[in-house]
Parts: C-alpha cells; sequence; structure tokens
C-alpha cells in the first residue's frame, strides 16, 4: 500500500518534499481531466434529458424524470409534486390539471378530495432517471442501421485506399531521388493550406462531371490523397536506413517486395497513427457528404443526423443522442491504437 | 486488448498481403521492362492522379470562378469580368477602419482572422508546451493522462461546437458554475471579449492534444544524459530549459508553429457553430465570409468568394515560407 | 391437395413475376421537416404507394441547410430530386416544372391553390408548379401566466408595438426576467411590422427600393429595445451574417412573456411547454399604417429536370387533393393553403392540448389583417436580399459596430450589389 503511495505521488523533490513542480503537475493535471472530459460528459449527461428539461435552468447535473403515480379515476399516470399547504406541511400530491396560477391536486391515498393549489407553493418530484428514448425514437424512426453501415463502408474504404496511396507516395518521394522530387512534395504540402470550405463550389463541378453524384465513391475518392497522411509517412520512411533497402536489392528483391515487406512493416507505427486520424476524419466527415449525398439510402450518419434541424427548430434531444452515439466508435478504435500514437509522430518528427 | 487488436489487424491484412503477393510478377516484368523510373511512376501514379484531379483541377478552376461575375453557380453560365472581383475587396480608403471599405466584412473578417491566430497560436504553443513537459515527467498514469489531453481531437469540429455552444448558453453548465459561485450569470457568447475568448480557448481545447504529441515526441527524443550531466553540475531547472529543452525541440516547435498557424487561419466549423460569427462580427472569420458569401447566403457571389479564398490562400504560402525562414535561420545560427 | 399447392405456388410465381415485369417508376422527393409533418407525410405516401402500385417514391429526409444551399447547386447543373419542399420558392422559379399538362384538373388547381401560384413561377408565367404544403403568417405569443403573475393585462387587439413592449417590461420587471421579448432572427420576421409602420420595399420597377422611413421606424425601436434591455439580446446580436436563429426556447423556458415569430411554432411550443404555463397566440401589434404579419411557408415543387412528369404530376395530384391536405394540415397543426378548406374551415386540428384551436384559431383570423405591401413581399424575386442585408446590418447595429444611418446605407449599397451581380 505504501509502494502505490510512492509510486503515485513520486515527486522530482528530494527526501519525501514537494518540490513545486510537483504540485504545479498535479494541479494542471487534475484540472486539466476536468477540463478535457467534462464537456463530454456533460453531453453524454443532456444526451438523456427529455426536451422540457433540456430548456430548464438552472440545470441539473443529471439526467431526471418526473415522478408519477397512478391515481385511481385516471387513465393515464399523474405527475407527483411536494406541496406546500397553508398551514406549512408538506405533502406529496398529483397534478390533475394546471389552471392559470394554480393548480388542481389530488392526494393519491385519497383520490376523491381535490384542492387547488397555487402554482408557487409546488415542486416537481423527480428521480434520476433516463429519457431513453432520445436514442431509442432515431433508432427506429430513421434508418440506422443503413446509415451505420455506409458511414462504415466509406471509412474503411477511405482508410485503406488513404493507407495505401499515401504510403506509395511516400515510399517513392523518401527512398528514391528523381527530378522534380521537391517540386511534388513542395505541391503536397502547399495543398495543406486550401480548406475544403472554399473550394466547395469547383470541386462539386468536377465530382459531378466525373459521374460520382450521390455515390460513396464520390464521398471517398477526393479525400483519400491527404497531404498530412504523405507527409507524416515520409518524415517517418526517412528515418529507415538505406541499408535495409540495398540488402534486400543485393538479395534481388523487387522494389515492389521491397515496398510492402520491408518498408511497410517498419513504418507501422506512422501508419497507425495515420490510420486513427483517417478514421476520425472519415467518420466525422460533414460538409463534402452532405453536398454529394442527396438521397437517403446513402446518407452516412453525421448525415441523417442531421435532419433533426430543421428550417425553423432544431430537435435538441436528438440531435445530442446521436451525436454521443456517432463518437462511439471513434473512441473505440483510439483505445486500440492509441500506444502506437507517441512512437508513430515520434518518428515522424524531424531528428 | 492490444493483444486482441493485434490480432485483428493480422487478419484484415491477410487479403492484402495475398494481393500484394499475386500483383508481384507483374510488377517484376513493369521493372524490368521501364526500370526503376517506371517504378516510381508507379509508386507515385494513384495518390497524384487522386490529388491531380480532386484537388489541383479545383484549385484551377477556383481561380477561373474568381475572374468571372454573375449570381449563377455553374462556370458555363458566369460571364468572364476580370479582375473586378479582386478590385471590389481591395477598394477601401483605410484598411485599418473596415467600414470604409467596399467589402467591409472581408476587411473584419481578416482582422479578426489576424487576432485570432495571434492569440490562439501563442495560448496553443504555451498549454501544448506545459502539458507536454508534464507528460514528459515520471508520474502515475501516463498513458491515462496522454489519452485525456488527446482526447478532444477524436471529435468532429460541429461536436466540438456543439457542446460548447451547449456549456456558455444563457441556461448552460458554464452559469450554473458561476451562480453556484456567487456571481451573476452572464450571456457569455453576447460579450465580444468572452465570445473572442471562447473561440480562441475552445479551438485550443480541440487540437491542443495533437500539437502536445508533436512536442512529446521530441522530449522524448531528448538524450537522459545532457540532462543527467546538468543535474550534476547543479544547473537551475529554468537554465537547462532555455539552454537544453528548447533548442532541441526547435524542429517540432516549428512543426507545431506552422500547423497551427495554418489551421487557426483556416478556423471554420467550430466557431461557426460556437458564435455563428456573432456579437456582432466580432467572430467572423475568413472561411466563414468566404463560406456565406460564396455558398450560404441569400446574398450569394461564388465569384467573389473565389476571389476572397486566393487572397488567404497567397497570405497562408507567404506565412509559412517566412516562418519555415526564420525556422532555419535560427538553426544555422544556433549550429555556429 | 398437393395439386393446389402447386397450382397456387405457379399462382403466386406468376404474380410475383408480373409484378416485377411492372417496373415501378422511381420518384424522388427532398423534404425537410420542422416537426412531425416528415412522418406524416411518410404515412400519406404509403397510401399512395399502395393505390398506386406502379410508382415508387422515395422520401429523402434532408437537413433544411440541404435545401438552401445544395438544392440549388442541383438545380443549377440540371441535376435535383422530382418534388422538392422548399421555402425559397421565387428566386429559384425557372427550375419549377410546369404542371399544367400533366394534372388531372387544372382548373382545380387554379380555384384552391390559385392565389399562390405566382409565389413559385416566374414573373408573368401562368404555370402550376407545385403548392403550398402549409401557409405560415408571423404573429407574436404572450405567456398568459406570467403577465397574471405579474398583475399586468395582456394587450387587448390593436395594441401597438409600443403598448406591447411597455407591457412586457413591466412584466419583465415585476417577474425578475432576463427580457421582455424577442423577434427570431430573420429578414421575413421583421419584415410584417416594418410594413405596419409605412415601410415598403419593392420599386415602381419591381426592383428594390432604398430603405424607407417606415422600415426604419421599426429597425430604429428594434436596436433602442435592444439597447434598453428589453430585447433578448444573444437571438440577434451573437451571429454574424445572415444566419437564423429561433428564440422560442427562451419562450418555453419562461424568460421572455412575449415572443414574436409564426404560426409554425404552435406544434413545437405546444410539445415542449406542455403543462408549464398558458400560453396565447395574440396576432401582429400595430404600427402606423396597421397590424401587419408576414404571410410564408413552404412549398411543394415539381423540378423541371425530372424524367417522369407524368407520375410526379400523379403524385402531387393527390397530396394536393382536399381530403389529404386535410388530414395533413390537422395532423400536423399547420395552416391549409387549400380555398376550399380554408373557405369550408372546421378543421379538426389533433392535440390534445387545449391550448391549440384557439391558437390556429388566432392565427387564421390574423390573416385577414395583413397590408398589400407585405402580401406582395412572398411572390417577390428580390425579398431575400432585402431581408438578408436587413438581418446582417441591423445585428451589427445592435452590436455597436454601425450607427444606423451607416446600416441604412449599407444595406442600400448590398442590395445594390446583389441587383448588379444578378444583372451581369
Amino acid at each position: 500500500m505504501k509502494a502505490v503511495g510512492r509510486f503515485l505521488f513520486r515527486k522530482r523533490g528530494h527526501g519525501g518534499a514537494w518540490h513545486w513542480t510537483d504540485v504545479v503537475t498535479w494541479i494542471w493535471l487534475i484540472l486539466g481531466t476536468i477540463i478535457m472530459f467534462g464537456p463530454a460528459l456533460w453531453l453524454v449527461s443532456s444526451s438523456f434529458k427529455g426536451p422540457a428539461q433540456l430548456a430548464e435552468f438552472p440545470p441539473t447535473l443529471l439526467p431526471y424524470v418526473q415522478e408519477v403515480a397512478n391515481v385511481e379515476g385516471h387513465d393515464t399516470p399523474l405527475p407527483l409534486y411536494m406541496v406546500t399547504m397553508e398551514d406549512g406541511s408538506t405533502r406529496v400530491m398529483a397534478e390533475i390539471r394546471r389552471i392559470g396560477t394554480s393548480a388542481q391536486m389530488v392526494d393519491p391515498a385519497d383520490p376523491q378530495e381535490r384542492v387547488s393549489v397555487p402554482l408557487v407553493d409546488r415542486q416537481p418530484l423527480r428521480e434520476v432517471g433516463l429519457a431513453l428514448n432520445n436514442y431509442v425514437d432515431p433508432f427506429l424512426a430513421f434508418d440506422f442501421m443503413r446509415y451505420l453501415g455506409n458511414s462504415v463502408f466509406v471509412t474503411v474504404a477511405a482508410t485503406l485506399l488513404t493507407l495505401l496511396t499515401n504510403s506509395m507516395a511516400a515510399y517513392a518521394l523518401s527512398k528514391y531521388r528523381f527530378r522534380g522530387r521537391d517540386a511534388v512534395m513542395l505541391l503536397i504540402v502547399a495543398t495543406l493550406m486550401v480548406p475544403l470550405s472554399v473550394i466547395l463550389v469547383p470541386l462539386y463541378s468536377v465530382v459531378s462531371s466525373v459521374g460520382l453524384l450521390n455515390s460513396l465513391w464520390g464521398v471517398i475518392l477526393p479525400t483519400i490523397a491527404t497531404p498530412t497522411g504523405v507527409f507524416l509517412l515520409r518524415q517517418y520512411m526517412l528515418t529507415i536506413p538505406d541499408e535495409l533497402i540495398e540488402a534486400a536489392r543485393m538479395d534481388h528483391a523487387s522494389e515492389w517486395q521491397i515496398y510492402w515487406r520491408i518498408v511497410l512493416p517498419l513504418a507501422a507505427p506512422a501508419l497507425a497513427v495515420l490510420t486513427i486520424f483517417s478514421v476520425v476524419w472519415r467518420w466525422n466527415d460533414f460538409l463534402w457528404p452532405l453536398i454529394v449525398l442527396s438521397r437517403r439510402e446513402l446518407y452516412t450518419l453525421q448525415i441523417g443526423l442531421n435532419t433533426y434541424a430543421g428550417e425553423l427548430n432544431v430537435q435538441w434531444h436528438y440531435i445530442l443522442a446521436m451525436t454521443v452515439v456517432t463518437m462511439i466508435p471513434v473512441v473505440l478504435v483510439f483505445i486500440f491504437l492509441q500506444r502506437f500514437i507517441t512512437t508513430g509522430i515520434a518518428g515522424a518528427g524531424i531528428k | 486488448m492490444a493483444r486482441f487488436g493485434e490480432t485483428v489487424g493480422r487478419v484484415a491484412a491477410l487479403p492484402l498481403v495475398l494481393i500484394a503477393r499475386a500483383l508481384d510478377p507483374l510488377l517484376r516484368l513493369w521493372q524490368r521492362w521501364t526500370g526503376t523510373g517506371g517504378m516510381i511512376a508507379f509508386f507515385l501514379l494513384p495518390n497524384m492522379a487522386i490529388f491531380g484531379v480532386f484537388v489541383i483541377i479545383p484549385l484551377v478552376l477556383n481561380v477561373v470562378y474568381s475572374l468571372t461575375g454573375g449570381i449563377d453557380i455553374l462556370l458555363k453560365d458566369r460571364p468572364f469580368i476580370g479582375f473586378d472581383q479582386y478590385g471590389r475587396l481591395l477598394e477601401c480608403q483605410d484598411y485599418l477602419q473596415p467600414t470604409t471599405c467596399r467589402e467591409d466584412q472581408f476587411w473584419t473578417a481578416v482582422r479578426n482572422t489576424a487576432l485570432f491566430v495571434f492569440f490562439q497560436v501563442s495560448l496553443m504553443v504555451c498549454v501544448s508546451m506545459i502539458t507536454a513537459l508534464i507528460l514528459n515527467r515520471k508520474i502515475a498514469g501516463r498513458g491515462f493522462f496522454r489519452a485525456v489531453f488527446f482526447f478532444p481531437v477524436l471529435l468532429s469540429p460541429v461536436v466540438v461546437g456543439l457542446i460548447w455552444r451547449w456549456i456558455l448558453q444563457r441556461q448552460g453548465l458554464m452559469n450554473l458554475i458561476v451562480t453556484n459561485l456567487g456571481f451573476d450569470p452572464v450571456v457569455w457568447l453576447n460579450d465580444r471579449f468572452y465570445a473572442f475568448s471562447a473561440a480562441v480557448g475552445v479551438s485550443t481545447w480541440a487540437h491542443m492534444g495533437f500539437y502536445t504529441l508533436i512536442l512529446l515526441a521530441g522530449l522524448q527524443a531528448i538524450p537522459r544524459d545532457l540532462y543527467e550531466a546538468a543535474e550534476m553540475d547543479a544547473t537551475p531547472a529554468s537554465r537547462v530549459f532555455w539552454r537544453i529543452t528548447l533548442p532541441l525541440l526547435g524542429p517540432n516547435l516549428a512543426v507545431v508553429l506552422v500547423l497551427a498557424l495554418i489551421r487557426g487561419v483556416q478556423i471554420f466549423d467550430e466557431a461557426y457553430v460556437l458564435t455563428g460569427g456573432g456579437p456582432g462580427t466580432s467572430t467572423l472569420f475568413i472561411t466563414q465570409y468566404i463560406y456565406e458569401v460564396g455558398f450560404a447566403s441569400f446574398l450569394r457571389n461564388p465569384g467573389l468568394a473565389a476571389a476572397a479564398s486566393i487572397l488567404m490562400g497567397l497570405v497562408l504560402v507567404v506565412l509559412t515560407l517566412v516562418q519555415l525562414g526564420l525556422s532555419k535561420r535560427a538553426e544555422k545560427e544556433r549550429a555556429r | 391437395m398437393k395439386k393446389t399447392i402447386w397450382l397456387s405456388g405457379i399462382a403466386l410465381a406468376a404474380m410475383a413475376t408480373s409484378a416485377f415485369a411492372q417496373d415501378a417508376t422511381e420518384v424522388r422527393i427532398m423534404w425537410y421537416s420542422d416537426g412531425n409533418e416528415g412522418e406524416v407525410i411518410a404515412d400519406l405516401l404509403n397510401r399512395f404507394e399502395e393505390q398506386n402500385p406502379d410508382i415508387d417514391i422515395i422520401l429523402d429526409n434532408v437537413a433544411y441547410q440541404v435545401i438552401q444551399e445544395q438544392l440549388p447547386i442541383q438545380l443549377a447543373s440540371g441535376d435535383g430530386p422530382d418534388i422538392a419542399r422548399v421555402t425559397n420558392l421565387k428566386a429559384q422559379a425557372e427550375h419549377w416544372l410546369d404542371l399544367r399538362p400533366y394534372v388531372a384538373d387544372p382548373a382545380y388547381w387554379e380555384e384552391n391553390f390559385g392565389d399562390r401560384l405566382d409565389w413559385m413561377r416566374e414573373d408573368g408565367s401562368d404555370a402550376i408548379t407545385g403548392f403550398m404544403t402549409q401557409l405560415t403568417l408571423t404573429g407574436g405569443f404572450a405567456n398568459k401566466t406570467l403577465f397574471e403573475q405579474a398583475g399586468v393585462e395582456i394587450p387587448a387587439k390593436g395594441a401597438t408595438w409600443d403598448e406591447w413592449i411597455e407591457a412586457s417590461r413591466q412584466v419583465m420587471e415585476s417577474q425578475g426576467l432576463p427580457a421582455a421579448f424577442a423577434i427570431d432572427r430573420s429578414g421575413h420576421r421583421v419584415s410584417g411590422p416594418a410594413v405596419s409602420y409605412g415601410g415598403n420595399y419593392i420599386g415602381e420597377d419591381g426592383l428594390p427600393a432604398p430603405i424607407d422611413d417606415g422600415t426604419m421606424a421599426f429597425l430604429t425601436r428594434l436596436v433602442e429595445w435592444t439597447e434598453q434591455g428589453l430585447m433578448l439580446p444573444e437571438v440577434w446580436v451573437s451571429a454574424a451574417g445572415t444566419t437564423y436563429r429561433a428564440a422560442a426556447d427562451d419562450f418555453i423556458n419562461a424568460q421572455i412573456p412575449f415572443y414574436y415569430s409564426g404560426s409554425w411554432q404552435v406544434s413545437n411550443l405546444s410539445t415542449k411547454i406542455g403543462d408549464a404555463f398558458d400560453w396565447v397566440v395574440v396576432g401582429s401589434p400595430c404600427g402606423d399604417v396597421g397590424c401587419s404579419g408576414l404571410a410564408g411557408g413552404a412549398g411543394l415543387v415539381a423540378v423541371k429536370y425530372t424524367d417522369h412528369p407524368e407520375e410526379v404530376a400523379r403524385v402531387l395530384d393527390f397530396l394536393a387533393s382536399e381530403e389529404i391536405v386535410r388530414e395533413f394540415s390537422e395532423r400536423t397543426l399547420f395552416l391549409p393553403a387549400h380555398a376550399g378548406i380554408v373557405a369550408e374551415g372546421g378543421l379538426e386540428f389533433q392535440s390534445d392540448d387545449p391550448l391549440v384551436p384557439p391558437a390556429m384559431n388566432a392565427f387564421v383570423a390574423a390573416s385577414a389583417e395583413t397590408l398589400p405591401a407585405a402580401d406582395a413581399l412572398p411572390a417577390w424575386v428580390w425579398a431575400n436580399a432585402y431581408y438578408g442585408a436587413i438581418v446582417t446590418r441591423v445585428s451589427q447595429v445592435m452590436a455597436g459596430e454601425l450607427s444606423l444611418e451607416q446600416a441604412r446605407e449599407m444595406m442600400d449599397a448590398d442590395i445594390a450589389d446583389q441587383v448588379e451581380a444578378a444583372g451581369q
């Protein structure tokens, strides 16, 4: 136990004294955890609240649902309130209906006697509970499985193609000397400067003229030649010793064999990083699929989710719930591959 | 868990391995026939073909768009008007007073973006630097904390904007905290200062994990013995930081600066969802201006938007070159 | 026994093949929803498909943003769905199909939808391009419970904007609310009130007139109310450009006693407010020359680039039939645009909420109050340019970036730019 404590609070200071940097470190880490995770937890908690509760101030940390009781003589369960009576005592009562600034209430134990209570004298009785309808309704109403399938297809196909094309290009740009190599590299890096949102219209006309509108390939193909991927992989491959490749050539390995049997396995950490980024990017893509896909059966999850934003009203409770759902796969991929991240980027970082 | 992931990866890779093996004889023929040059072309072709069709051609078309007028969307319907769009954007009595310009919103956006980039990049570098230094120490649960700070990078920009808008609204979590601390609630996004700070803070929140990792990777590449030697000489920590850590981190820091700068200038989705450009136009950034003018608003004008995007691209290229030049010179000086 | 099974098997197979042989024609509808209308229309379309097995309708539910931003590009490229639910009807009229040769009875369409056909066809054309799925009218909502708690009378019919804001201010102060009222951030929403103060957007040549004093009278008030903290600031101030923002959530949350929006909010308010407080529809407050709201709505139009105009016309004939329009309106709580139904009346809006029928009736009554200058706007091609300029510039004034005089010049310049660009 003591050892655990010593490990947990290992400090820079000598002889067990807390150095100021230890204090700063732990304050920073704890605050950081709250700030980084807090908003996402808040989102998850909000996604379980009903529409009325979402509009409430002050908001509650946890989702609540109104307690109800079955009262004799009423077909539907009635909401329960804590009522302060005129004599100052409090009672649990069910509300039949509200008229103006007062409410007609009834004691569930004694359904005959009706009392009129001013609104200010009653507090709703609520218990922690989940508004699961936020999740269930969209699953039933919108073609969830199909959107999920489309999203998975786009993400997987785009990621595989990205890994293949980017690594081939990166190999050529890192392990061969040829005229125009720097120019090609510069051209690729320069396109980092062009965000999609500013070339939407011309890109749309290109995709339209090659007949890829309303096709999942229209979403996939334009995204796979990522400059970041080529850059990252090339930097990593530069660290692979040329001697290995020379040795393979001595053994009569073809260039293609060198690429996929020697270079690719050695570049695995960088490939893992690119996989994470590619999955995250493609899964989260919004603007571009929105433009290319206008047919329901082709929607990805992000686009399906967006249909809850009408002209005049946004259905927040559904949007929040579906946002949580769309976050899950990305988080899973991250958990699987995260141990590669530091090594991958470390290698790519210029020595 | 990790072992399982590896197995899944191997099984998934199996068909790819088979395909690669099947391709080999064909490619050997190709290599014999065309030599290494042919192989270079083969390796580059898929990426560059896609790149050419879906990046280069639209870019060229964008230039053409910027030289045409009218409100039609398709290029074939648009009349050629030369450099009028650029003239319209640049027509101004005093560039520091956006309201005196013909396209006042463009210049407001330019000014806002410049301020945003300045503050956001500074904040980003400081915060990710501190975080990287801390994560580089021997602390319990380092892997966990590394994941914590990286987590927001996984979220889509739309979700990021949405979460924070949700928190900062009048009935949001932030006001719950503020009122519990005994202050009056504030309409955060309705105040020029707070809204701008929120845009800076939220985009830092969303991307700092990425930059922290780049810096952390650099820190871990610094040889231990340098630090040990410094410790033996009883060098003060601050001196160690300025004399050892910072210089050796130079290249990674340059990457962080360039990337943060490029992304800062391009800030769009999360700020758009978060503040919508308000209050007034105080968080209207250049990409939002381009998107609205070219695409979204009732006052659509694709030519003007294209011209603005090309001006933005030019500025980015210049900024990047300047920065790369500066870091190169710094490196040379250090080498001397 | 065995034989019968065999025979019925063959019969089934024959039926199946004949069903396949007769390939169903695909008709695509691009649709967006604010409330439950997507579910209702899907239900109605299923009914149509049962009666017409030769037509296969695919309903593409999209976000409003898609209709607003992506559809125009598709249309410009000669693509698009066969039918679309659109609000920007007039400016895109060149892309709609004239259904006159295809519909079963053009006279029926003229008679029942005639008033609004101009909203969705090019000037001077006599085309039938579709019909309004719903009519909307801008108008105010008051939180009756808050007024009662504050002991303030709800202003009577005919009260001016100034009186309304004054009454709401009293409620705000008595109840400790953050603001007295809010108007959605939309040029469409402020245009009815602007007309009530004598504003007129349309010049004699049909082109946009410069912003006039009537319009400025209302916009000036709006800015003053914001400065005095009476209008909820975040709705208008905290966005740039033409972004739409609704204040419905603040009204639902009982943060404002008075909310100026429109008839489409009834269903939303009813669902979300539930039993929390009583609310009433109060029509449009008055200005110097009238008490006008502004009509609007979404139309279902046929797209010119369809390959199956006959089938499209059959679908629209079905959806525009009196029975279906009636059912659609009753289930969605929308005001119908069908003259026959309006004349006949007696719509039974399907809601358990006792506040809904009087609310809908109040909107029907208020629709008699609109002024001609407001009625002309939905069929005017430059309306959106005007709306966009007003929202963009007035928000900047509220944020303290411009003076009203500067804003007036800039609005005129924005609109002129747009007219000039369109003429190139």
